[in-house]
């Protein structure tokens, strides 16, 4: 691969990792919104909120990834997508203000009309995000995006059949992929009665969705030819192909209550398909412009790959760390309590502290604000670290709490 | 618009920044004591923690979308020479989201040092993330790494841009310790007016006197850095502390004017002068040249007395915090104790909302002290502007939405302090 297609394949990977886990966020808000009243939708939206809470921060921020990358590695693709699509951007910005606010909220509210309100915020933003992002996904593929500072159409270059394929198209996707994991995550707590709601769900989001999917391909027949040809005509189709069994496959396991196989087999789905549109589209970026012409200088590309990879190695393991703790229920509520340690008494060293403090505090000063050189600067700031640190030890608040 | 932003973002930003290592601090105090109460404030401070991540991740991801949506130009010129900051900046924020999940839901549930062991990228996160933030901000205060070449940026070095640019560092430190000092009033100031309403039982003595040494040890501390700052751009951008000062003319022995308001016709009215203290400070020699607003045409010139004003705000509430600072830890060495006096208490309940002041004027101070310029010297801020219509009208959203994001947020952290106790 040519050295400007590596970030392209970077944010395809990050855009499919946000499809599959954020896309599943917005997923359990569909659901709390649709869950209805009384006891049984109560325990659908505990269901949905509880499942979510601990990944929803680190699932969210594959979005921000997308961007980022995208802006470094093809800074004029970025600013004209941004400033041509900025009306549905603005909305999904919007959507996600909300999300992140009542999901914030909602470890305050205690009682259930409280609950209610604040899920159906989440719930209607949740539906609004993915229909905007895949708007913008739909006026990028169909090449409504033409080079420079918003020269495309504010409205028609979103609000367009393809456009609205795909917005509907997200949010189904969204909703189906939450429906399979919150019957798995249900089914590992031994919820027989959740596993039973969400399966339904499960299945009913997978049947519309597939058939949203088979509509969209004849909306792309009529509105975006190019994509059209080279996606079902050209060796893409083969993605294609792979997406529609893997999507038929995760159906399959859910009627089956092969839960935790569907879980793996969905993203199978949306990863062929992200490909596809990749290949289908190549070379283009956008209208007019190729994905070398949009490429940042090599120095920058090398710069984007070097950190992309080093930040890969320290974060996958994070990330699985943190998917095992909550798959493995060690997260959840009523897990191991573990007892506390035992109480002793420390006596606090506070002469010999106050002591660093000051001598910390004149070398601080002595080499941050008399003396002029760099290096002198540099140590002048870690002294003046080890007056704070050695500062707190001296003054010990601890203490003066308990003698107060 | 990218402004209003800025001001609802980084103030949350102080928490992400001094916050986890506070906590940290009182869970370590529990480890090491076994003393139940460290353990319920740990708790407790965990959640509001989480609850201000949450809207911090939501703010700066809106951040992310205007940094497209309004300096087109901008992004499209040089995203190649600083993206790279932003891309790491989104590795930290992904590290820190990954182990706030893990810390939050895992009190009680992990063994607890690993417990504590999973805060601790939390606390580095948070730094490197604002590192980026800030080596971008000191590569548009002082652009290096590229050659302008027909309207465009080459021969990029993102590594020497961002990295090795002198101007990065005194605005790295300088936000470090004001995130603590945000973070230590702020927090000590809310457990200041519980305990002038009498809760002066051990936990909320405990939830005052931790926040408040931090950040009384660190107010002094900001003074010294902020000096370190003004001489950085007295030498860097002499246009900018010329608007700081209201220096007309490129004077020898230049003066300091404490308050005050500078006219047109650059002189400063109202105004108590203290003769070669500017020279002084900048250059540490009473009799050094200083270069005024006349060096550069008026075109090329902040507005001054914006800038000026902002910045006396800043150092103004510096000085009286470092005051506070030192008048804290004198009384706690004649009286051993924590201070009790409602002068006192009242002093420290003010100084939180004033730190969230002197931060954004600080910021102020910068950002409009280098205008009209966006890339300093390079790129103009009307060229960097959107072409889109209808900004007034997401402003006015934008607005709306913040307006209601922070009643939410204060709702929520009312409802979570009023929580009985130890209780989850
Ligand atoms: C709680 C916050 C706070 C406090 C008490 C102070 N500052 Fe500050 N200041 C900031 C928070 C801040 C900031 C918001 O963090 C800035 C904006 C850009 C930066 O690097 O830091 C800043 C910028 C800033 C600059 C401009 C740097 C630049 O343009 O790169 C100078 C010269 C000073 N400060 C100087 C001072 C002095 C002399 C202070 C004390 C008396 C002081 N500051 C207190
Ligand atoms: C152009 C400016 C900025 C952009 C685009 C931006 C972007 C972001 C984004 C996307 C997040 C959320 C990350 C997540 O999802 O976890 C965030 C949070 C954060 N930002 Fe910013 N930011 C900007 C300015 C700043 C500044 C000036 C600072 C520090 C001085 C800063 C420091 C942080 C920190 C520490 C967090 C963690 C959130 C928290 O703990 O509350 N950012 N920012
Ligand atoms: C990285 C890209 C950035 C761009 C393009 C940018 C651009 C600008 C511009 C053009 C203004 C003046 C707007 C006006 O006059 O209303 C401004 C103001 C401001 N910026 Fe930045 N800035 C950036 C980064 C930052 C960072 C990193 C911070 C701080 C954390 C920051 C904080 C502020 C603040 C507080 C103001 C308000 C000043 C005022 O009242 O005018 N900016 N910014």
């Amino acid at each position: 691969m040519h050295l400007d297609v590596w970030p392209l394949a970077f944010v395809l990977a990050g855009l499919v990792l946000y499809v599959v886990l954020g896309g599943a966020d917005f997923g359990a808000g569909f659901w709390q919104l649709f869950a209805g009243r009384g006891a049984k939708a109560d325990a659908i939206r505990d269901h949905a909120h509880d499942s979510m809470a601990p990944v929803w921060e680190a699932n969210h921020v594959w979005l921000v990834f997308v961007l980022t990358v995208t802006w470094t590695a093809y800074p004029e693709a970025l600013a004209s997508i941004a400033s041509t699509l900025a009306v549905p951007l603005f909305i999904a910005a919007i959507g996600i203000i909300f999300r992140g606010a009542t999901y914030a909220m909602r470890g305050g509210a205690t009682a259930r009309r409280e609950q209610l309100l604040v899920d159906s915020v989440f719930g209607v933003s949740s539906i609004l995000t993915p229909f905007a992002l895949g708007a913008a996904v739909g006026g990028i593929a169909s090449l409504r995006v033409p080079t420079g500072n918003a020269s495309g159409d504010l409205l028609t270059s979103w609000f367009n059949a393809t456009g609205i394929t795909i917005g509907i198209l997200a949010v189904g996707v969204s909703a189906y992929l939450a429906a399979i994991y919150l019957t798995a995550d249900a089914q590992r707590h031994g919820q027989a009665e959740l596993v039973e709601l969400f399966r339904r769900r499960a299945l009913g989001a997978g049947v519309v969705t597939g058939a949203a999917a088979a509509a969209s391909i004849v909306v792309l027949r009529f509105d975006a030819h190019r994509l059209f040809d080279r996606l079902l005509l050209g060796s893409p189709v083969a993605a294609v192909a792979v997406s529609a069994v893997a999507g038929l496959a995760t159906l399959a396991l859910v009627a089956g209550r092969r839960y935790e196989l569907a879980r793996y087999a969905a993203p199978v789905a949306v990863a062929a398909i992200v490909v596809g549109w990749g290949l289908a589209q190549r070379p283009l970026m956008l209208r007019d412009l190729t994905v070398s012409q949009a490429a940042a200088s090599r120095s920058t590309l090398i710069a984007v790959i070097v950190a992309v990879v080093g930040g890969g190695v320290l974060l996958f393991p994070s990330l699985a760390l943190l998917f095992r703790l909550v798959l493995g229920g060690r997260l959840a509520h009523g897990a191991v309590a573990e007892e506390a340690p035992e109480r002793v008494e420390r006596p606090s060293r506070t002469t010999l502290a106050f002591r660093a403090a000051v001598a910390f505090a004149i070398a601080g000063v002595g080499l941050l604000t008399v003396a002029e050189a760099p290096w002198a600067h540099g140590l002048g700031v870690a002294a003046l670290f080890g007056f704070v640190v050695a500062g707190v030890v001296a003054v010990d608040p601890a203490g003066l709490a308990r003698r107060s | 618009m990218q402004a209003l932003s800025f001001a609802v973002h980084i103030p949350l930003v102080c928490f992400g920044i001094a916050f986890p290592a506070i906590v940290l601090y009182v869970e370590w105090l529990w480890l090491r004591t076994g003393d139940p109460v460290y353990r319920t404030l740990a708790e407790r401070w965990t959640r509001v923690m989480v609850t201000l991540f949450a809207v911090g991740v939501i703010t700066g991801t809106i951040l992310s979308f205007e940094m497209g949506l309004l300096w087109p130009a901008f992004t499209g010129t040089f995203g190649g020479v600083f993206g790279l900051g932003f891309a790491i900046e989104g590795f930290s924020f992904f590290m820190e989201a990954i182990f706030i999940g893990i810390y939050a839901y895992g009190w009680r549930r992990l063994p607890r040092w690993w417990h504590f062991a999973s805060g601790i990228p939390i606390v580095i996160t948070g730094f490197t993330g604002s590192l980026m933030v800030i080596a971008v901000n000191g590569w548009m205060n002082h652009p290096t790494g590229f050659v302008m070449h027909n309207g465009r940026a080459t021969h990029v070095d993102p590594l020497q841009a961002l990295f090795v640019n002198p101007y990065f560092w005194h605005e790295l430190v300088h936000m470090y310790v004001a995130g603590y000092l945000v973070t230590g009033f702020v927090v000590a100031s809310v457990y200041a007016v519980a305990r002038l309403r009498g809760k002066t039982d051990r936990y909320h003595a405990t939830a005052l006197a931790i926040p408040l040494t931090i950040a009384a040890l660190a107010a002094p501390v900001q003074v010294l850095v902020g000096d370190w700052s003004a001489r950085d751009v007295a030498t860097m951008q002499p246009t900018k502390l010329a608007a700081f000062e209201g220096l007309a003319r490129t004077t020898r022995a230049a003066p300091v004017h404490v308050l005050g308001w500078y006219q047109p016709d650059g002189r400063i009215v109202w105004g108590v002068k203290i003769p070669k203290l500017l020279s002084t400070l900048a250059f540490h020699d009473p009799n050094a040249v200083v270069r005024g607003l006349d060096a550069v045409p008026a075109r090329d010139r902040p507005p001054v007395n914006g800038v000026r004003l902002a910045f006396q705000t800043m150092v103004g509430i510096g000085t009286l915090l470092a005051l506070l600072g030192v008048v804290f830890v004198i009384l706690r060495w004649r009286r051993g104790q924590l201070p009790e006096h409602p002068m006192f208490l009242g002093a420290v309940a003010l100084a939180g909302p004033l730190s969230v002041v002197a931060l954004i004027a600080g910021w102020v101070t910068t950002e409009l002290g280098r205008q009209p310029w966006v890339v300093y010297g390079v790129m103009r801020t009307s060229a960097a502007v959107t072409g889109a219509g209808g900004i007034p009208v997401g402003y006015g959203a934008l607005v709306v939405v913040y307006l209601g994001t922070y009643l939410g947020l204060a709702w929520t952290l009312r409802r979570l302090a009023r929580a009985p106790l130890g209780g989850h």
